[in-house]
């Protein structure tokens, strides 16, 4: 799968030969190795992985949160570094990592007095995108006072707020029990199917892969790279039901087998 | 809406008196009261014996133990003693005379709250190098310790004496040696709080492009607020103790540590344990204005009640 860029859209993410290589103290360890990867504007698109296979580190590259010691890379045809600093992408993480002090509609509004938006704008992204994720009555609770589940639907709709192109989410439901977590994974599709955002997802879950993505990455450790990429042409308008059906049992065993093989030699 | 699930409000009134520690308290009290006669008797018997015979009183238990907790001038006075002389010189006298011991209350006070503001802006200003700067950790931080393992009693009488050489004398120099004690857990607890901030919070401000500037503000500072007040209740404890210390070396004829040492000049012990009393109920409140200033605080920044 290492199609070049499409003629039917720009490309979100473009990454060639990308590798990253942490210096320690003993041996040098191969986070990634030689990535070839292209999301086209508009996708969903999941890294699916072991622990250690470098999905969150590819996420954070991504982000401009890490740099890369080899190979190339292009955001929205921007270095990472520019397209930080044009806040081209939201970044939701593992942790809802809302500020304790602030309530809920101050934190939804801290990127944008970080980027400078007029008050009344704050105000009113806020309420609009606090009413996306449900949570308008609870606009003047602190994070204390929400679940687990409802926290991190504060932290997406902070990373939606200042209306990025790109949303890069770092496991954002592996800390939720499995019922908060089906319906949240319920939530983002229609979130996504109605903002239509370039989504790269990073999971430990076949199931939530499945359901929510175009494109499934399946990437194994030691070192990070990528196994195969799974498309996935389950149709639009997806219901947790179809979980049960042959189509998708059907690319959940592809991710699976993909998943062993890079398994298999260790 | 599955996920819904708001903390329970605290039930307030009966079940914080129960759970309180009034009780607990004053048993203590009474506990310490009873020994301090006790002990009065004792520690004052010899006193006694002296006066007994000089009066050539009959020594009885009862006399006894009555001129042990009325003398004038005992080893340990008994607590009702040091309670009327704590009354009379409260509530009997005029508070600007030097008598009052609202007055010497209010001179100590007064330099130890002075200390205690420059103290703290001076170990917030250290704190926010040290976080800003590496070497500043490395070079600074080390003399920080250093200065506080001196004993205040070994230095005060110097800053008093350079200062009062530079022409100030009275409230500064007491300021001064407030401000050497308590700048130290100010900047130890801000260095803490300015760092208490995880990874996943300042990535996100990284995520955001933030300067600098807007991570300090947005940030570092509203996270650090909770460790400059448990710094600030510590501090202003002991810029009490830093006024009371810097009033000993001079002579002075005001604030409760010169009337300690007018008391231990004189033998007037009981002058020195309602001295004793005033600082430790002037430090008491100081550290409980303290205490409310943080409870509003940390409440308008959401701390869940407590």
């Amino acid at each position: 799968m290492k199609a070049g860029p499409s003629p039917s859209g720009p490309l979100a993410i473009d990454l060639r030969d990308l590798s990253l290589t942490f210096e320690t103290a003993e041996t040098p360890v191969v986070a990634l190795s030689k990535v070839n990867l292209q999301i086209k504007s508009g996708e969903f698109v999941s890294l699916i992985g072991p622990s250690g296979c470098g999905k969150t580190t590819l996420l954070r590259v991504m982000a401009d949160l890490v740099r890369p010691t080899g190979g190339d890379i292009k955001v929205n045809g921007l270095s990472p570094g520019e397209a930080r600093l044009a806040r081209a992408y939201g970044y939701v993480f593992q942790a809802p990592a809302l500020y304790a002090w602030r309530t809920v509609r101050r934190n939804l509004m801290l990127p944008l007095e970080i980027m400078g938006v007029a008050k009344p704008e704050r105000e009113a992204r806020a309420r609009q995108y606090l009413a996306m994720v449900g949570l308008e009555e609870f606009a003047n609770k602190f994070p204390w006072q929400l679940s687990g589940g409802m926290q991190q639907r504060v932290s997406i709709a902070r990373a939606l707020s200042f209306e990025p192109k790109l949303l890069l989410m770092d496991e954002p439901f592996g800390a939720l029990d499995e019922i908060t977590r089906d319906h949240l994974n319920e939530q983002l599709l229609r979130l996504w199917e109605q903002t239509r955002k370039t989504v790269v997802f990073v999971t430990h879950s076949i199931p939530e892969a499945v359901f929510l993505s175009n494109r499934i990455v399946v990437m194994s450790p030691r070192p990070g790279r990528i196994l195969e990429v799974i498309e996935n042409h389950l149709p639009a308008n997806r219901t947790l039901d179809m979980r049960e059906t042959p189509a998708f049992l059907d690319i959940a065993l592809k991710v699976r087998r993909a998943l062993r093989a890079g398994h298999s030699y260790e | 809406m599955s996920d819904v699930a708001l903390r329970p409000a605290l039930p307030a009134g009966l079940q914080r008196l129960r759970e309180g520690n009034t009780l607990p308290l004053a048993a203590v009290v009474t506990a310490i009261i009873v020994l301090w006669y006790l002990g009065a008797i004792w520690l004052n018997a010899g006193l006694v014996e002296q006066r007994l015979e000089q009066t050539g009183q009959p020594p009885t238990m009862s006399t006894f133990i009555e001129t042990a907790w009325s003398l004038d001038r005992p080893v340990l006075p008994a607590p009702h003693q040091v309670a009327v002389e704590f009354y009379d010189s409260v509530f009997t006298r005029d508070v600007s005379s030097p008598r009052s011991l609202v007055y010497h209350a209010y001179v100590t006070g007064s330099a130890a709250i002075v200390g205690f503001l420059f103290g703290t802006a001076l170990g917030i200003l250290l704190s926010l190098g040290i976080v800003r700067w590496r070497t500043l950790d490395r070079s600074l931080l080390p003399w920080i310790i250093a200065s506080q393992t001196i004993p205040i009693l070994a230095i005060a009488p110097m800053i008093i004496v350079v200062l009062g050489n530079m022409g100030l004398t009275g409230l500064l120099p007491k300021a001064v040696i407030s401000m050497y004690l308590c700048f130290f857990p100010v900047t130890i607890g801000m260095v803490k709080g300015l760092r208490s901030p995880d990874p996943l919070q300042l990535d996100l401000m990284r995520t955001y492009s933030a300067t600098p500037r807007q991570v300090f503000w947005k940030l570092r500072w509203p996270a650090s607020v909770g460790f400059l007040f448990a710094s600030l209740k510590v501090a202003i404890a002991i810029s009490l103790v830093g006024a009371i210390v810097g009033e000993l070396p001079t002579g002075a004829q005001e604030g409760l540590g010169a009337r300690l040492l007018s008391g231990s000049y004189y033998g007037q012990t009981v002058q020195i344990w309602s001295a004793l009393f005033m600082a430790a109920l002037l430090g008491a409140v100081m550290v409980a204005a303290v205490g409310a200033v943080e409870l509003s605080t940390l409440r308008r920044m959401g701390a869940a009640a407590p």
